[in-house]
């Protein structure tokens, strides 16, 4: 398996669905080639860090704000 | 216990009763909808259009819009899908008016590889939270996000800062599965790269 093998079995290596037959490919792969270990487990790094960061604040104030001003919108409408 | 399941007895999800009775005029029902998806719809708008009074008056006219069309809404997908999409499409034509000069759209970014070939093989160590503080962390966050490409990002926003599965995804923003997983492939290594000069090892040295 050659490194851009690998980056096109990124996504669906994290989302556990590499075809049974690639995923030993895949994870000797990793093992043997450092660079694409680093890419993995970086890649990883990157999307728990969003996930887990509340990157936007929505304090209360808004939050409120925000809600009168969408409930005073939809009350001068109707669903159809 | 004996498994008495069956496809009939499959869950509603607790929407669906909401938006029956928010079709029928019921504001509470509606209103309790808007109380449990405004945080969402108002975080998937900041990340898209970058700016928090677009996120404002975006989050009012989702919602207008979906209370308008409830209609339409079949339960055929999750009412959350299905809001997302309407904040989505908003989004997406906020930034249009905004860039006078560039045509914001799904299929635009596609063409270049720039920025998704891996160049920076450097480990994170140590890990970016033992590197910054909260706030300096945040700051990295929103700038790096910031200099994706709205259509990379807004992939980027739906399936991993919102969790939705690669086939929401792909429902709320109108695009195939194997589109999302491109395009998704490219947002994350595009952050990767861009956020690796801030949190990559600095072989116990400054750099030059």
């Amino acid at each position: 398996m050659t490194c851009t093998d690998f980056l096109k079995q990124l996504t669906d290596y994290f989302d556990g669905q590499v075809e049974p037959e690639l995923l030993a490919e895949v994870q000797t792969h990793v093992r043997e080639c450092h660079h694409c270990e680093v890419v993995l487990d970086t890649t990883r790094q990157t999307i728990s860090i969003y996930r887990e960061h509340e990157i936007y604040e929505f304090p209360a104030e808004l939050r409120e704000r925000l809600h009168v001003a969408i409930m005073k919108k939809c009350a001068g409408a109707r669903p159809r | 216990m004996p498994a008495i399941q069956s496809s009939a007895t499959e869950e509603i999800h607790p929407d669906v009763a909401l938006v029956e009775r928010a079709k029928k005029g019921d504001t509470a029902a509606f209103e309790q909808l808007v109380r449990q998806y405004e945080r969402q719809i108002f975080r998937v708008a900041q990340h898209i259009t970058q700016n928090r009074e677009d996120a404002e008056d975006i989050t009012q006219d989702a919602f207008l819009k979906a209370y308008e069309k409830l209609d339409q809404f079949q339960g055929n997908s999750k009412f959350s899908t299905w809001l997302v999409r309407i904040a989505v499409n908003e989004s997406l034509m906020r930034l249009r008016k905004r860039k006078t000069s560039k045509v914001v759209s799904m299929d635009q970014d596609v063409q270049t590889e720039d920025g998704s070939i891996p160049r920076d093989f450097a480990e994170w160590r140590p890990n970016p939270e033992q590197l910054y503080g909260q706030h300096e962390l945040g700051d990295i966050l929103r700038k790096t996000i910031q200099g994706l490409p709205p259509g990379f990002r807004t992939v980027f926003t739906l399936r991993d800062v919102e969790n939705f599965s690669t086939e929401e995804t792909a429902e709320a923003l109108g695009l195939s599965v194997p589109a999302v997983k491109s395009r998704l492939l490219r947002a994350r290594l595009q952050l990767r790269e861009r956020l690796s000069r801030y949190f990559r090892q600095k072989n116990g040295g400054p750099i030059p």
